[in-house]
């Protein structure tokens, strides 16, 4: 076992203990928390499958964003902490059988994917066109352990981000657009939180002040 | 590969070893002579008032969603910033339109009091 391997299981471990304290947790803000670990432990596998630009954004969107907004969503509320959340799993048959279709899926997906190990050469193994492969992969000779140790591993960030400077510049730039887009929709809501909440306040509606 | 990241584990590992060290120097090392005053909750030196369960506002979630909004800009900062020097005068110039398209979004959003308290 290498340590590879052994970091590995150490973050299956750690995904695994974590996301089924999520769901057993009584307690909603310790379930808030232990969801960090799993979003830790998600990345922590991003880096051994050596995708460390998808590590980052999982760190910076997961755990600096979604994480932030869950626990929000907790403190919002008053006296959530106390309640027993299990109190409200409702229809468990149903339930059990849409889980059970899903894990058997994706059991069904993992056996048949096509898994490229670390030793392995990738190149001569793919299932699409002979040629083809060989036009992408003409430098690359050897499993991906050699490859890596001839050429070094720059990671993913400099290639993603040399091909949005070129390739995908268009993308790039509706991207911006995209999140413009979500910028103006927060605006919105926030703008209708702010007309509802004079409401009662306005003298036009005196039934609702005198009560 | 992964020796790359041993800066970052170490970094991590410093982090939370500092934290749990400071947390816990004073309790190891200073003396401890309680008595009501100092066994009483600290509130900068103000009389607490009420239960520390206080209901956020909730204009602290819609700060919260467009903060997700500049995160994700910063996502894409991240591999520009790595590879803008390699391809020179046009990379900063497609990174500026990037950020002023969401620049004029800011604006937007400022304009329309979203991040006001009132």
């Amino acid at each position: 076992m290498s340590i590879f391997d052994i970091l590995f299981y150490l973050f299956a471990a750690a995904i695994v203990l974590s996301a089924a304290f999520v769901s057993l947790s009584r307690n909603i803000v310790h379930a808030a928390f232990s969801l960090l670990f799993t979003f830790l432990g998600i990345a922590g596998v991003y880096v051994l499958l050596s995708a460390d630009f998808i590590a980052v954004s999982q760190i910076l969107i997961y755990v600096g964003g979604i994480l932030v907004l869950i626990v929000f969503g907790v403190m919002l509320t008053n006296r959530v902490t106390n309640i027993d959340i299990r109190a409200a799993i409702r229809s468990r048959i149903p339930a059990f059988i849409i889980c059970a279709g899903l894990l058997a899926l994706l059991i069904a997906f993992i056996t048949q994917a096509h898994w490229i190990r670390y030793d392995e050469e990738p190149w001569k193994k793919t299932p699409w066109g002979k040629n083809a492969v060989e036009q992408v992969t003409k430098p690359l000779q050897g499993s991906v352990r050699e490859v890596i140790d001839q050429q070094g591993s720059q990671g993913t960030a400099a290639e993603i981000g040399k091909l949005l400077m070129s390739d995908y510049m268009l993308p790039f730039e509706l991207l911006s657009i995209v999140l413009l887009v979500a910028l103006i929709g927060a605006a919105m809501i926030a703008r209708q939180e702010a007309v509802q909440k004079k409401r009662p306040l306005s003298p036009s509606l005196p039934t609702e002040v005198s009560q | 590969m992964l020796s790359n990241y041993i800066p970052i584990v170490l970094m991590m590992v410093i982090a939370i070893g500092f934290g749990i060290l400071m947390a816990n120097l004073s309790k190891w090392l200073g003396p401890k002579r309680p008595n009501f005053q100092k066994l009483s909750t600290y509130e900068s030196g103000m009389i607490p008032v009420g239960t520390t369960r206080e209901r956020v506002s909730v204009k602290y979630y819609v700060v919260g969603m467009l903060f997700i909004i500049f995160d994700i800009e910063l996502v894409f900062l991240y591999p520009w910033a790595v590879t803008f020097d390699k391809v020179g005068a046009f990379a900063i110039g497609e990174m500026f339109l990037f950020i002023v398209l969401l620049f004029i979004g800011y604006i937007y959003i400022l304009k329309k009091g979203a991040l006001e308290w009132d």
